[in-house]
C-alpha cells in the first residue's frame, strides 16, 4: 500500500508494539500530527507541558515497563528541549525513541525557521541518531532504531524527519518487529572466575543497573547464597535486594552504607556486576578495592578497565554470564568475614527518631509503608534522592527510577508521568523531589491533571538546594552562593492553580493523614514536607576519598 | 606514550567522519592525523587515525569507536607489519641560488618537484610520517612558504586479518 511519510511512522510505532507516545506539536510535524488525529484510537499520545517532561516520560515509561518509550517533538527548540532527556536515559541506558521533525530537505543547513542540526547536537548523548532524508529510508532507520534501541546495551536513538519527508509517499511494507536477544557467547575465562570465588575468603559483589537491565536477580541471589558473598548496589540498582537479606550490606559509594564501603576496601575479591565503577561509587579509582582481585561482568566491552583497572572480565549478558558461571560455584560460607562485617554494622549510621518533626529518613520510611513493594519511587536529584536511595528498603525491581547518572534535576515529574501511564495507572506513582528539583518541571502538573495520572509528589522542602548548600557546608566554610533563594513559593496554592490538590504538612501525623488521602485521589497531589535545611546525606565520602573519609556526623 | 595507528572500515554514509571524531574529541583523545576514503567495496570507508597514548587509551579508543553504529571494524595497526604511507606537499621560497641545492635534497629523498615558478617550487614526497619528517628536518635552513600533509593511511601486509560485522 502507498502511505506518507507520516502514515509509516504510525504504522512502524504500530508494528513495534508502541501504544503511547509523548510529545508536543509544532510546524515541522504537522503531518505527523495530523496522521496521528487519524490512529488515536491505537496510539495514545500525551501532550506535555515542555518537551523535556515528554523525554522524562518516555524515559520513565520504558524504565517503568521494559519497552521502548517514544517522544515526539518538533524541530528547532522542540528538539533541543529533549536532549537532556536524551542524555538522562543515555547515561542510564534506558531505551528510547526519539522523532523529530525537522525542516524541508531543501531548506536544510539554511538557517531555517525553527532549524537545528539535531543529529550534529545529540551524537553524543544517543546510541546512534540518522537524518532521514530519503522517503525510501524512513521505514528501515526507524525499524533499525527501535531494535539498536533495545540491543546490547540499551539507550536513546534519534531520527530526525524533515517535514517534506513525512508528506512524500511511497509503498510500505509491515513488517514484524524484531526483538533484540541477549547473545551467548564463549566465556572462556569462567572457570577462572569461580575459582577465584571459591577460594576467596572475602568476597564482595557490587552490581548496578545492568542487573536490572537483563533482569538477573535471581541469578545474582542465588549467587549471593552459594558463594556467601555480601553486596552492595549503586543507586541504579537499589531496591532490587531486600532489605532484610542478610548479605546485603546497602547502598555503595559516595552516601553509601559504612559498612558496603568498608567491605569494599577489606575485601579479596571483587565481583563487579552490570556496573561501571562511576566516580560516585568508586570514588578514587586507584584505590578502589585496594586489596581485592576484581571481577567485572558487563555487557559494554568498553566498561571494562575504563575507570577501575580489574583482573578478570567477562563481557556479555548478566543473566547468561551468571547462569552460566552459578554452576561453578561451591556452596562455602565466611563465617570469619560475617563476623567482621556484622561488626561493622553495629557502627553504621543511624539517624536520630524525632516524633515531633519531619525528618527525611522518617517520611521516606512512611511513604514506603503506606505506598508499599509494588509502588514505582521515582525520584529527582539531590539530598531527597538520596534518602530515597537510603530508606526506600526494598521495592520491586524497575520500581525505583531515578537519573543516576546525568543527575538531572526536574528528571521526576515527567518520568512519573510516563510509569504511571506506562503501567496504566494500576500502581501508586510516588514522586519524592526537592524545592530545588521541583521547580525546574512542576510545570507538568498540568499534564498529570489533563490525563488524570494520579502522581503523589511529595516536596521535601527545606528551602534551599540542600546537597548543593551540603557541599558548602563541608568543603565552602559555609559560604551559602547562591544555595538560599528566598522562595516564597505556596505549594497548595500552586498545585490548586494548576487543578491539583495539595496537602502542607510539618509533622509525622500529618504527612501520613495527608499521604494516606493522596492514595485514595484519581488525580495528581502534591505534598509539601517541610524540613530543616540543615538535614544533611550521610554517611558521606568526599570526591576522590575511600571508606577512610567516611563522615558521619 | 607510543605512536597508535587505528583503522577503522566504517559505513560509507554521511557524517561517519563527524561521528568519529565527535567520540574522540568528547571522550578526551587527541586526533594527530585522520585520513577516510572509499575502499574496494563503495559502501565502506577506511578511516585511518594516527595519535599517541599508552595501551589504555588505545585499547578506549578502540572499543569505544566500536560501539558506533556505522562501524564495521576496528583494529590497530602494528607498524611491523603494515605499510604506512603520507603524503606532503611543501612550498619553498627557492630561485637561482639554491635550486640546485634543493633538487640534490629530493633526489636523496626521492621527492618530486612538481611545480616551479622564478621564485618558489612545491615538492611532493610520499613515505613514512617518519620520512617526511626527516626531510622536514633537512629542509629547516630554507622558506617554507607552505606545506601540508595528507595524514597517515595505512595497510596490513597479507592477508585481512578483520572479519566486517
Amino acid at each position: 500500500m502507498v502511505l506518507t511519510g507520516a502514515q509509516i511512522i504510525a504504522e512502524v510505532l504500530l508494528e513495534q508494539g508502541v501504544d503511547t507516545i509523548f510529545g508536543y506539536p509544532g510546524g515541522a510535524v504537522l503531518n505527523i500530527y495530523d496522521t496521528l488525529y487519524f490512529y488515536r484510537d491505537r496510539i495514545r499520545h500525551i501532550m506535555t507541558a515542555h518537551e523535556q517532561g515528554a523525554a522524562h516520560a518516555a524515559d520513565g515509561y520504558a524504565r517503568a515497563t521494559g519497552k521502548t518509550g517514544v517522544v515526539l517533538a518538533t524541530s528547532g527548540p522542540g528538539a533541543t528541549n529533549i536532549v537532556t532527556g536524551l542524555a538522562t536515559a543515555y547515561m542510564d541506558s534506558v531505551p528510547v525513541v526519539a522523532i523529530t521533525g525537522n525542516v524541508n530537505t531543501n531548506q536544510i543547513g539554511k538557517d531555517s525557521f525553527q532549524e537545528v542540526f539535531i543529529g550534529g547536537i545529540t551524537m553524543s548523548v544517543t546510541k546512534h541518531n540518522s537524518v532521514v532524508r530519503r522517503i525510501e529510508d524512513l521505514a528501515p532507520t526507524l525499524r533499525r532504531a527501535f531494535e539498536i534501541a533495545q540491543e546490547g546495551r540499551k539507550g536513546p536513538v534519534l531520527v530526525d524527519v524533515p517535514k517534506n519527508i513525512t508528506a512524500a509517499t511511497i509503498e510500505f511494507e509491515p513488517k514484524y518487529a524484531v526483538k533484540p536477544q541477549p547473545k551467548k557467547k564463549e566465556w572462556t575465562n569462567l572457570p577462572e572466575v569461580a575459582e577465584l570465588i571459591n577460594k576467596s575468603r572475602r568476597p564482595f559483589l557490587y552490581f548496578g543497573g545492568g542487573v536490572r537491565l537483563s533482569e538477573a536477580e535471581h541469578e545474582m541471589e542465588e549467587l549471593m547464597k552459594r558463594a556467601d558473598m555480601p553486596a552492595a548496589y549503586t543507586i541504579m540498582a537499589a531496591g532490587l535486594l531486600d532489605a532484610d537479606d542478610p548479605n546485603n550490606l546497602g547502598l555503595l559509594g559516595m552516601h553509601g552504607c559504612v559498612t558496603a564501603n568498608l567491605a569494599a576496601s577489606e575485601a579479596d575479591v571483587i565481583l563487579a556486576v552490570g556496573t561501571r565503577f562511576s566516580d560516585r561509587v568508586a570514588l578514587n579509582p586507584k584505590k578502589f578495592g585496594a586489596q581485592a582481585r576484581i571481577v567485572h561482568i558487563d555487557i559494554d566491552a568498553s566498561e571494562i578497565n575504563k575507570n577501575v583497572k580489574v583482573y578478570q572480565s567477562v563481557v556479555g549478558d548478566v543473566k547468561l554470564v551468571l547462569q552460566e558461571l552459578l554452576p561453578m560455584l561451591k556452596k562455602v560460607s565466611h563465617p570469619e568475614w560475617q563476623k567482621t562485617i556484622a561488626d561493622w554494622r553495629k557502627h553504621d549510621y543511624t539517624p536520630e527518631e524525632d516524633p515531633t518533626r519531619l525528618r527525611p529518613h522518617q517520611v521516606m520510611r512512611d511513604i514506603f509503608a503506606m505506598a508499599g513493594k509494588d509502588a514505582y519511587y521515582v525520584t529527582d536529584v539531590g539530598q531527597h534522592q538520596m534518602w530515597a536511595a537510603q530508606y526506600l528498603d526494598h521495592m520491586a525491581p524497575g520500581h525505583f527510577l531515578t537519573s543516576g547518572g546525568l543527575g538531572t534535576m526536574g528528571y521526576g515529574y515527567g518520568a512519573s508521568i510516563g510509569a504511571c501511564l506506562g503501567t496504566e495507572k494500576k500502581y501508586p506513582v510516588v514522586h519524592i523531589t526537592g524545592d530545588g528539583s521541583f521547580h525546574m518541571n512542576m510545570n507538568e502538573a498540568c499534564t498529570a491533571v489533563s490525563y488524570e495520572v494520579p502522581v503523589i509528589t511529595v516536596i521535601m522542602n527545606n528551602a534551599v538546594l540542600g546537597m548543593v548548600r551540603q557541599w558548602q557546608t563541608t568543603f565552602y566554610d559555609s559560604r551559602y552562593s547562591s544555595t538560599e533563594p528566598e522562595r516564597k513559593t505556596n505549594y497548595v496554592k500552586v498545585a490548586e492553580g494548576f487543578g491539583a490538590k495539595g496537602y502542607h504538612c510539618e509533622t509525622p501525623e500529618e504527612f501520613r493523614e495527608a499521604f494516606a488521602a493522596a492514595l485514595k485521589e484519581k488525580g495528581p497531589v502534591w505534598i509539601e514536607c517541610v524540613i530543616d535545611r540543615n538535614e544533611r546525606v550521610l554517611p558521606m565520602i568526599p570526591p576522590g576519598g575511600t571508606s577512610e573519609d567516611i563522615m558521619i556526623d | 606514550m607510543q605512536r597508535i595507528y587505528i583503522s577503522a572500515l566504517v559505513d560509507n554514509h554521511e557524517g561517519v567522519l563527524a561521528r568519529i571524531s565527535s567520540l574522540f574529541t568528547q571522550r578526551g583523545f587527541n586526533i594527530e592525523t585522520i585520513a577516510a576514503s572509499e575502499t574496494s567495496i563503495p559502501a565502506i570507508t577506511r578511516i585511518t587515525i594516527s595519535t599517541e597514548g599508552d595501551e589504555e587509551i588505545m585499547n578506549q579508543m578502540m572499543k569505544q569507536t566500536q560501539k558506533l553504529e556505522e562501524v564495521r571494524a576496528v583494529f590497530a595497526l602494528e607498524p611491523s607489519s603494515s605499510l604506512m604511507r603520507e603524503l606532503l606537499l611543501v612550498k619553498l621560497e627557492a630561485d637561482e641560488t639554491n635550486r640546485s641545492y634543493l633538487r640534490e635534497i629530493c633526489e636523496i629523498y626521492r621527492a618530486k618537484i612538481v611545480d616551479l615558478s622564478l621564485d618558489s617550487m612545491i615538492i611532493e614526497l610520499t613515505g613514512e610520517p617518519k620520512k617526511l619528517d626527516a626531510f622536514l628536518k633537512v629542509l629547516k635552513p630554507y622558506t617554507i612558504i607552505e606545506m601540508c600533509r595528507s595524514g597517515v593511511t595505512a595497510l596490513e601486509r597479507g592477508k585481512m586479518s578483520y572479519v566486517l560485522e
